[in-house]
């Protein structure tokens, strides 16, 4: 067992695991933050999608040793204080959603997407989030929210 | 689902689905409640097996506080549908609440209050609109009457509008300032209960949000792995490889040696049949983190007999099967002679199709957590069916139903697997081994490898054109492992049910029909996807009749528009060996008429520009299919990309659901719909070889991503009066064919089997 100080949403976590531990099981299940989905545990579906310094990563895939001691860890719960990141209320102006276990990854790789590239165009989006799936379906919804959310975010 | 895929136990209450006109005896019931509010339960009234009927406790609470907040309980299961939104969303229509104002809360699963709450076979609309009608205009007469009374004028000057009940001369009430006078109220008499017009409502045929939208958004909806209790130790199970196979010895030595690894129990199956609602025989290994746990079932070591199914091969089944359908088989529906019909025949088109072996796939694994204390079991899952997970998980544990208690998270996606309550019971049978509550965890491999999977098929279908090159006769040779194998392994042959959805119930003015069955058995769990048996049977059916259009010269969409005759109701009389299902409904309630086939037929043709984009040599195709009595037509355009992809740049639904209940979530389930369908038809796959499941994950199992989804998916609903249909599982039969009758467009080559090779 190590242990280690994970920087999630701008608090520090301390916890102790084993550093073969994948991040998204220590976040959930350690950390307590539910908001992070398992989906295939081989960064195959983009489920567990969190942000590290700003980078979308596969937490599933990502062991703890990996993290690094200052590296800051965004998941959908930290996004914004109130639900009101724009790309989260174009989500909800899009009404995105099905099921929605798949979203919190889909916004994170979103707002991944916007951060380097302000104003992406259709393919570019498709390249950006062809690591999450969406089983029910909402891949067009998700592509106008990333337009809407663009706009706002100008 | 039918109750008739279900186990026989589920099987006998035939009419459990059965909602319709609420009782005026038990019919309501009032109380306070101790926080001061005022609550309303309303009694759908089902009939039992035998028609008789049942009183059940009310059924649909509708809680007023003086808050102004309507509480309403939404019973079925949200998988995505949006029903957890579409159902409450109509109560409060009709009730004039202030739709900001509504809450909604999650009903357990318990058939004494709420009837049937098994969310599946698209029929939660279909089967609720009027009771929830009902519901609201109750508790709206009742509003009216306390207002009119605390203000002594007549109650029919008054209406109820955002959570007010308003009097013709101004004076307004709000519906928390009339509980008090609300307790003093008679239950209405049911001949003053009196619903709204159509065109008067304010959420019903409007585009409605849905209830937990921001929760996902912001990361805080709750589903099945996300509920946490104190001490719960997580499990991950390491199930037989083959189904069947039974564990010999295991060693949990190292399994234990791992960090954070408590226990490793052995859970044991009942072999073959495995059923729908058992656990399979598994070692369990328990951890106190999910990763643990998983660690630790890599390191068990597991000495199975594999039994029967040890040399199964999905590949020489079906070759097996398509054999099977060049014989005499056992015949379904018979009209005419088709001998007769072929003998005479100028022409004959033979073709044969096959289809593979579906996982439902849902982004969130099976996973359900028990807490077992003092003989009472508790139960946190995303489960379409509470009831059923309740009954299988009593049964599973020796005690009564009582102490058992199902709560419903929301579902990451369902798909029909999540009617099986067999992970549940796994949950349930470690609680009580542990004396403490258990997550079971499904991994996605867990997934694939022991899914309740879409049945792989072959069909022939054998057509006949007379002299004049009229469309003489039809016979389909259809064969599939039938869900109920898994239960009854000696059901060879697909059940009335499993045919009534696109085979037996071929709409089309044919003088001769033949549908024969095949016999074939199950080696594996066979279960209810999206659409069931639609999918592979309108696959073949419009694919073929693609076909026939060409060989006639005739455009598609005109032939089938002849083909459906006069615009009337058919009823198949006299023509089935069997039953004909019509989803549970009979058949004067919810009739087949092709009127409205035609009408969804000439309203995509128009939508799409039909005849202009293929004179100007458009890859485009087209199919029409009536699935759980919605009626579907869809064209679909194909190009071919930069490295020689598919792409699906435009599609056109047009929708009769009858009423629209909520249009935005009616195109949610047709975009969603289109892109489940890509994947069946392009992607996905399930294959066995030595008994095992040759897929793993993701990688081999595929699903679309967003650069292969529909570009643009138009969805147009029809405008209807007719009572309303579901929509979730009516989007996919329909386009695969379509798809097809594109691709074959674009490439010259027909598509006869499943997924698509370009």
């Amino acid at each position: 067992m190590e242990k280690y100080s994970l920087r999630i949403n701008n608090k520090v976590h301390e916890i102790s695991a084993e550093s073969e531990m994948p991040l998204l099981w220590a976040i959930r299940d350690l950390v307590g933050l539910k908001g992070t989905k398992f989906g295939c545990g081989q960064g195959l579906c983009g489920a567990c999608t969190v942000l590290l310094d700003g980078s979308p990563i596969r937490s599933c895939s990502f062991q703890l040793s990996e993290v690094g001691d200052n590296a800051t860890i965004t998941t959908i719960e930290g996004l914004s204080d109130k639900g009101d990141h724009p790309v989260q209320q174009a989500w909800i102006k899009h009404v995105v959603p099905q099921c929605g276990y798949c979203q919190s990854g889909q916004i994170l790789s979103a707002v991944a997407l916007l951060g380097s590239n302000p104003t992406p165009s259709d393919e570019q989006i498709d390249t950006a989030m062809n690591g999450n799936i969406c089983r029910c379906g909402t891949y067009n919804r998700i592509k106008e929210a990333i337009h809407t959310a663009s706009i706002s975010l100008k | 689902m039918f109750t008739k895929f279900l186990s026989r136990k589920q099987q006998d209450p035939e009419n459990l689905s059965k909602v319709y006109i609420p009782s005026r005896r038990e019919f309501l019931k009032i109380g306070s409640l101790a926080t001061g509010g005022f609550l309303l339960g309303v009694n759908f009234q089902c009939s039992g097996p035998k028609g008789d009927p049942i009183s059940f406790a009310p059924n649909a609470y509708l809680i007023l506080d003086s808050d102004n907040q309507v509480t309403l309980i939404a019973h079925r299961s949200e998988m995505g549908t949006g029903i957890r939104t579409s159902l409450p969303m109509i109560i409060a229509d009709e009730l004039g609440a202030d739709w900001a104002k509504v809450k909604i809360i999650q009903a357990e699963g318990d058939n004494e209050k709420y009837g049937d709450q098994n969310t599946d076979g698209s029929y939660s609309v279909r089967m609720f609109f009027e009771p929830m009608r009902q519901a609201g205009a109750i508790a709206r007469l009742m509003l009216i009457n306390a207002a009119a009374g605390k203000w002594e004028v007549d109650p029919s000057e008054c209406r109820t509008e955002k959570g007010q009940v308003i009097h013709s001369d101004g004076k307004t009430a709000d519906f928390g300032e009339l509980i008090e006078e609300l307790k003093n109220q008679e239950i209405p008499k049911s001949e003053d209960v009196k619903l709204k017009n159509l065109k008067d409502y304010k959420l019903i045929g409007k585009d409605v949000p849905i209830y937990d939208a921001k929760d996902i958004a912001i990361g805080k909806a709750v589903f099945g792995a996300d509920v946490d209790i104190p001490g719960m130790q997580i499990a991950v199970i390491r199930r037989s490889p083959v189904i069947g196979a039974k564990v010999v010895s295991f060693s949990d030595e190292k399994a234990l040696a791992i960090s954070g690894v408590s226990r490793v129990i052995k859970i044991d199956g009942q072999g073959i049949p495995t059923g729908l609602d058992k656990a399979l025989e598994g070692i369990a290994v328990l951890a106190d983190n999910t990763w643990a746990a998983i660690q630790g079932r890599k390191a068990l070591e597991v000495e199975w007999d594999l039994g029967p199914n040890q040399t199964y091969d999905s590949a020489r089944q079906l070759e097996e099967m398509v054999k099977s359908t060049l014989t005499n088989g056992q015949i379904r529906r018979e009209k005419g002679d088709f001998s007769n019909a072929q003998r005479k025949a100028k022409t004959v088109l033979e073709r044969s199709f096959v289809a593979p072996y579906y996982a439902h796939a849902t982004m969130e694994p099976p996973v359900a957590i028990a807490n077992w204390k003092a003989d009472f079991c508790e139960i946190w899952a995303p489960t379409q069916h509470p009831q059923w997970a309740r009954t299988a998980v009593a049964t599973a544990l020796g005690i009564p139903e009582e102490q058992v208690r199902v709560n419903v998270t929301l579902l990451g996606g369902g798909f029909g697997r999540k009617s099986k309550p067999d992970f549940v019971v796994e949950a349930a049978l470690l609680s009580k081994a542990t004396e403490g509550p258990v997550r079971v965890q499904w991994t996605r491999e867990d997934d694939i490898h022991h899914d309740f999977y879409h049945s792989l098929s072959a069909q022939r279908i054998k057509v006949t054109l007379d002299d004049e090159g009229k469309f003489s006769g039809w016979n389909h040779h259809t064969v599939f492992p039938a869900i109920g194998a898994t239960s009854t392994p000696d059901e060879l042959h697909p059940s009335d049910g499993e045919l009534g959805l696109g085979c037996i119930d071929f709409p089309f003015e044919v003088p001769n029909i033949r549908i024969e069955t095949h016999e074939s058995r199950a080696h594996t769990r066979i279960g209810w996807l999206r659409s069931v048996s639609n999918i592979h049977h309108s696959f073949a059916v419009n694919g073929m009749l693609d076909e026939i259009a060409e060989a006639r010269n005739m455009d598609p969409v005109d032939m089938l528009l002849d083909l459906l005759g006069e615009d009337r109701n058919i009823s198949f009389e006299g023509e089935m060996k069997g039953t004909f299902g019509n989803y549970g409904e009979p058949i004067e309630k919810f009739p087949w008429n092709t009127g409205r086939l035609k009408n969804v037929i000439r309203r995509v043709a128009q939508e799409a520009n039909w005849k202009e984009s293929l004179a100007q040599g458009k890859n485009i195709g087209f199919a029409a299919h009536k699935s759980f009595l919605t009626y579907v037509a869809c064209i679909v355009e194909v190009d071919k990309g930069a490295n020689g992809e598919l792409l699906i740049p435009n599609v056109h639904y047009v929708v009769d659901c009858g009423v629209p209940v909520n249009t935005d979530r009616i195109r949610s389930q047709f975009e969603g719909g289109a892109q489940f369908a890509t994947s069946l038809a392009t992607t996905s796959a399930i294959s066995f070889e030595n008994g095992q499941v040759q897929q793993n994950n993701f990688d081999g199992y595929q699903v679309i991503r967003m650069s292969q989804s529909p570009r643009n998916i138009h969805v147009h609903i029809m405008d209807s009066t007719e009572k309303p249909t579901g929509v979730g599982e009516p989007p996919v039969p329909p386009f695969i064919p379509a798809l097809c009758n594109a691709v074959y467009k674009m490439t010259g080559k027909r598509i006869y089997e499943l997924p698509i090779k370009i």
